[in-house]
């Protein structure tokens, strides 16, 4: 493994990640914060209402970034439950199951949010459609893998169980991602494209892009705090830990 | 055969699996049972209007064997995992995966079949016209090994823990929703009188693909849950 840089082999070791974490964590969390508010501001005041929707169709400044976070939190379980699996380092195992809780909060956002849109727009709460059901599914998936991670007494192999889970049910994710390509029902096609240039006005596109990096500060905010938990409580009878809350007189 | 070579081990494991199955001829009959009931309900919570029934009638009964089905997987390995012989199947030079598909077909012969087999009669009841039934059947011949296979993977990860009945449901159920659609397509294409035969076909190509991968997957997961 000579391939892997030498700090990447110093991060994955959990006392190092707990100090790295707790640095950024305030970082991300502001710049979360901070980005947040100028998406919103573009979003909700400053982008023109759309010529059909009026101002309904600003709910997607909060669905489309969900919806993209309810996917690429999967990707990363994804990722980080290959390396549990394969070579069961602790962070990985860690970092898989503390994106779950946060990728279903996600998941059910993005579902509120479009029934939300959908009841004024398509005139109805909720429809079997391709893409709705899907999304629906992979909230389901979440669940399971936060349900089988918590079946287990032991963490670890809780943890590596359900990140086997994961690694199956990433079959979801094309489905998900391209089920309004395969089946042509209700739920539009992809508006904003990473290749080619995007069907949407770039007044009501850049708050779009500025939420999309929003959403992902505080998902690492949020992370950095939940697995620096889990850590502690995973080394709980270790020296790091003991000689971190000896510093901090406990 | 050889004794102690890779297809012995294999009819032995068949053989006693199934006699274990045969010796305990009553669980078997449940989830048949189980499935007669749920069937029977339907008509008593939708009204006993046969059009509204034989519209429904190739949903209901895939639902009632899925769910049948569900019930039945924790059989799997349950027993084995008590008695401490499926860690010794475990530590046997045959490779594991095999094995396990020997378990999982011994499993899929002594609780999917009797279910496929009582299937056009749960069917019938429903008013599902005859050529519709024939299609049901053939759909699940297919869809049921899928079913299967993606069970055991599942019911291997939570081979290691308590209460695994409700989480079993909850992780399968998202996987198999493509199993369902597509049996279920089939048939009510066959309804329609329209060609069906492509929605088989994809659940041949998937059981294809799973033959191989299912096996080798429950493998590794049963050794990640059964690590201790």
């Amino acid at each position: 493994m000579k391939w892997i840089p030498h700090w990447m082999h110093e991060l994955s070791s959990p006392p190092t990640f707990y100090r790295f974490a707790t640095v950024m964590r305030p970082w991300f969390l502001v710049l979360a914060l901070v980005t947040t508010a100028i998406g919103l501001y573009g979003g909700l005041v400053m982008a023109p209402a759309d010529y059909q929707q009026g101002d309904v169709f600003r709910i997607i400044y909060i669905h489309v970034p969900s919806a993209e976070m309810s996917l690429f939190v999967y990707g990363v379980m994804a990722v980080a439950g290959f390396i549990a699996v394969v070579w069961r380092i602790k962070l990985a195992e860690s970092v898989a199951m503390q994106s779950a809780p946060v990728g279903a909060a996600f998941t059910f956002i993005t579902l509120v949010t479009g029934s939300i849109w959908g009841e004024p727009t398509w005139g109805t709460w909720w429809t079997w459609d391709a893409r709705l059901t899907s999304e629906l599914v992979l909230l389901f998936l979440y669940l399971g893998v936060i349900g089988l991670f918590h079946a287990f007494e032991d963490r670890r192999q809780g943890a590596r169980a359900a990140s086997f889970l994961v690694l199956v049910g990433v079959i979801n994710l094309p489905i998900v991602h391209y089920s309004v390509q395969w089946w042509n029902t209700l739920h539009q096609g992809t508006t904003v494209r990473l290749f080619g240039p995007s069907r949407i006005e770039a007044d009501m596109l850049w708050p779009l892009l500025v939420m999309m990096l929003a959403t992902k500060f505080y998902w690492a905010a949020s992370l950095c705090g939940r697995v620096r938990t889990d850590l502690l409580s995973l080394e709980s009878g270790k020296h790091w830990v003991r000689d971190l809350a000896q510093k901090e007189g406990h | 055969m050889r004794p102690g070579s890779l297809s012995a081990a294999c009819a032995a494991l068949l053989r006693r699996d199934l006699l274990l199955a045969w010796r305990r001829r009553g669980d078997i009959a449940l989830p048949v049972l189980y499935a007669l009931i749920v069937a029977t309900l339907f008509p008593f919570a939708l009204g006993p209007d046969p059009a509204l029934l034989a519209s429904v009638a190739s949903g209901v009964v895939l639902v009632t064997v899925l769910l049948s089905m569900l019930l039945a997987f924790d059989a799997l390995f349950r027993p084995d995992l008590e008695d401490g012989s499926l860690e010794q199947l475990m530590l046997a030079p045959q490779p594991l995966a095999l094995m396990l598909g020997m378990k999982i077909l011994a499993h899929w012969l002594s609780t999917a079949l009797p279910l496929i087999i009582i299937a056009p009669v749960l069917a019938s009841m429903l008013h599902l016209p005859g050529h519709a039934n024939a299609v049901l059947v053939l759909a699940l011949l297919v869809a049921t090994p899928l079913l299967s296979l993606l069970g055991s993977v599942l019911v291997a990860l939570t081979a290691g823990t308590r209460r695994s009945g409700m989480l079993l449901a909850l992780m399968l159920l998202p996987l198999c929703v493509p199993v369902v659609i597509f049996a279920a397509g089939a048939v009510s294409a066959a309804q329609l009188s329209l060609p069906w035969i492509a929605p088989i076909a994809w659940l041949g190509a998937a059981l294809a693909l799973l033959l191989v991968l299912a096996p080798l997957a429950c493998a590794a997961a049963l050794r990640i849950a059964i690590d201790a």
